[in-house]
């Protein structure tokens, strides 16, 4: 355990390379303050860089006036959606071909192919099958979430424990009850492994397909700020998603702890 | 007399996954009966297949040729009378303690109440009282062990099939499981079937010991009973002068198997 002190001073420092980060953007891009080093008309940089405090009242103006709460909505249901949707379908397919061996050797040359090709193309065709809503990206996020999730789950299965399969069995578990108390939760600690990686894709799915084309969401945002040349929105636009992610992240973590407790963190110690 | 578990000419001869042509016959000809209430050690150099003949026994193996049979009835599939004590871990990770002890209950069908019950009820009965909501590896190997015991005793198998369950621990702990298993197995005797590499445990616990050849096609080549008066206490019990006699027995005719062994694995 950190001691708090030294927490402390860690905060600290990571505080400061922020505020680092953005004087020297601000300094750098500001009209007037640096003489000109690289563009000769002084207003050049901030086109093209943006303005940190322009894209701070930007952030202000959306959150302040209430205009961004629908695209942050919408963007978050996309996201949730393709993250339970792929989640549910990579375990339920992971399950399935780790205990059937022939169906697995049958799809295997399938499941490769399209785990490789690059599943943004596919955006194009959602669109057209599902519109310019909120179901092509969730079916975009899904077809990212549904790899990741899927081939964790296969794994996990196919690594359980011979011993503790043959105990349970002598335990008189039938093959429900195995798959339910043994298959499952072992697939599940590797779920949790690459909920933060499937949680992340299930965010690119939906902010690509509203980049790509949508009338709502913080992608939406972007994409109309880009066709203005308004590059402070962009900006504006891509600090709110970060900040979202890192949120989704962290719920990740609290759900880990949650749900995980049985699993050993190296130097844990008895605490009495 | 109907013997609880009675193996009749087991072979078991294993094909290679990759090559059909490349076989292994880890236990060939092996007949071995166990009369109710009778404590059998089976021991063997390592690597002899006598996992493999407990699995038979369990119903997780099916042999290649020979029968198997409990109480008089031929086996098919699992053996819903047997316990089985594995030699690595066998507990679920994600389980704790009480849980794990209580899964067999469960897998039953009885009501939370009653199998919670029990559980705690073995729970300390091995000592582990208190500890019920720790998780497999936030407790020690001998805990673990207990565990084991409980979650296979809780559900009151008629046989008993330990396989080297003991052989991780070290020495103190060792002893002290040996004396409890004595001290659990007397109170309500069951049919037991003790894998071991260690001679002196087998005689220490055992009514009977049987000595194994070395692999490959492995088969009894000894059958010894232990007629040393229980209780037993089995730091003492090495001490007894009919101790060091069976030993010496028994060790004259394990030796040329157990050289045989060791030379086979330095190949």
């Amino acid at each position: 355990m950190r001691s708090s002190s030294s927490n402390l001073a860690l905060r600290f420092w990571q505080a400061l390379i922020l505020v680092g980060v953005f004087a020297a953007w601000h300094l750098l891009t500001a009209p007037g303050i640096l003489p000109p080093i690289y563009f000769d008309d002084p207003h050049r940089a901030p086109f093209l860089f943006g303005e940190p405090l322009k894209v701070f009242s930007r952030i202000w103006v959306w959150f302040a006036g209430g205009d961004i709460y629908r695209h942050l909505w919408v963007t978050l249901v996309e996201t949730l959606l393709a993250f339970v949707i792929g989640t549910v379908a990579g375990l339920a397919m992971g399950i399935w071909l780790a205990l059937a061996p022939t169906a697995s050797a049958i799809f295997d040359p399938y499941i490769k192919a399209l785990n490789a090709m690059p599943r943004v193309i596919l955006a194009p065709i959602f669109f057209v099958w599902f519109g310019l809503g909120i179901a092509s990206k969730v079916a975009l996020g899904v077809t990212l979430v549904f790899f990741i999730v899927f081939f964790n789950v296969y794994q996990g299965v196919r690594e359980v424990s011979p011993v503790v399969l043959a105990n349970v069995r002598m335990l008189g578990a039938s093959p429900k009850q195995l798959l339910r108390y043994v298959y499952l939760p072992s697939a599940m600690s590797w779920v949790f492994a690459s909920l933060h990686n499937a949680v992340g894709l299930a965010f690119v799915g939906a902010v690509v397909g509203e980049y790509l084309g949508s009338s709502e969401g913080v992608g939406y945002l972007i994409l109309q700020a880009e066709g203005v040349f308004d590059i402070n929105t962009v900006f504006a636009g891509i600090l709110v998603l970060t900040v979202f992610a890192l949120v989704l992240d962290w719920v990740v973590t609290l759900a880990e702890k949650r749900l995980m407790g049985w699993q050993p963190r190296s130097g844990e110690t008895e605490r009495i | 007399m109907s013997f609880a578990l009675a193996l009749e000419n087991i072979t078991c001869t294993f094909v290679s996954r990759e090559d059909r042509a490349v076989r292994y016959t880890a236990v060939k000809d092996t007949t071995l009966s166990v009369a109710p209430g009778e404590f059998v050690s089976v021991v063997g150099p390592t690597g002899c297949g006598k996992t493999t003949l407990l699995n038979v026994a369990a119903g997780l193996l099916e042999p290649s040729t020979g029968k198997v049979s409990v109480f008089g009835e031929p086996l098919a599939g699992i053996n819903t009378r047997a316990g089985y004590l594995f030699q690595s871990e066998a507990l679920m990770p994600w389980r704790n303690a009480l849980d794990n002890i209580t899964a067999g209950l469960e897998f039953r069908g009885l009501e939370a109440r009653e199998y919670l019950e029990k559980g705690n009820d073995w729970l300390r009965r091995v000592g582990l009282g208190g500890f019920g909501d720790r998780y497999p590896h936030q407790l020690s190997g001998g805990m673990r062990k207990r565990v084991s015991l409980a979650q296979t005793l809780i559900l009151d198998p008629q046989i008993l099939l330990m396989d080297e369950p003991f052989s991780a621990l070290d020495v103190q702990t060792r002893q002290l499981m040996e004396n409890e298993l004595l001290e659990l197995w007397s109170a309500n005797r069951k049919s037991v079937v003790f894998i071991t590499h260690d001679l002196e445990e087998a005689i220490a616990l055992a009514d009977r010991v049987v000595v194994l050849s070395a692999g490959p096609a492995t088969h009894p080549i000894g059958d010894y009973r232990i007629d040393i008066p229980r209780p037993r206490d089995v730091a003492e019990v090495r001490l007894v002068p009919r101790f060091i006699e069976l030993h010496r027995e028994i060790w004259h005719a394990m030796k040329d198997e157990v050289l045989k062994g060791y030379a086979q694995q330095l190949q």
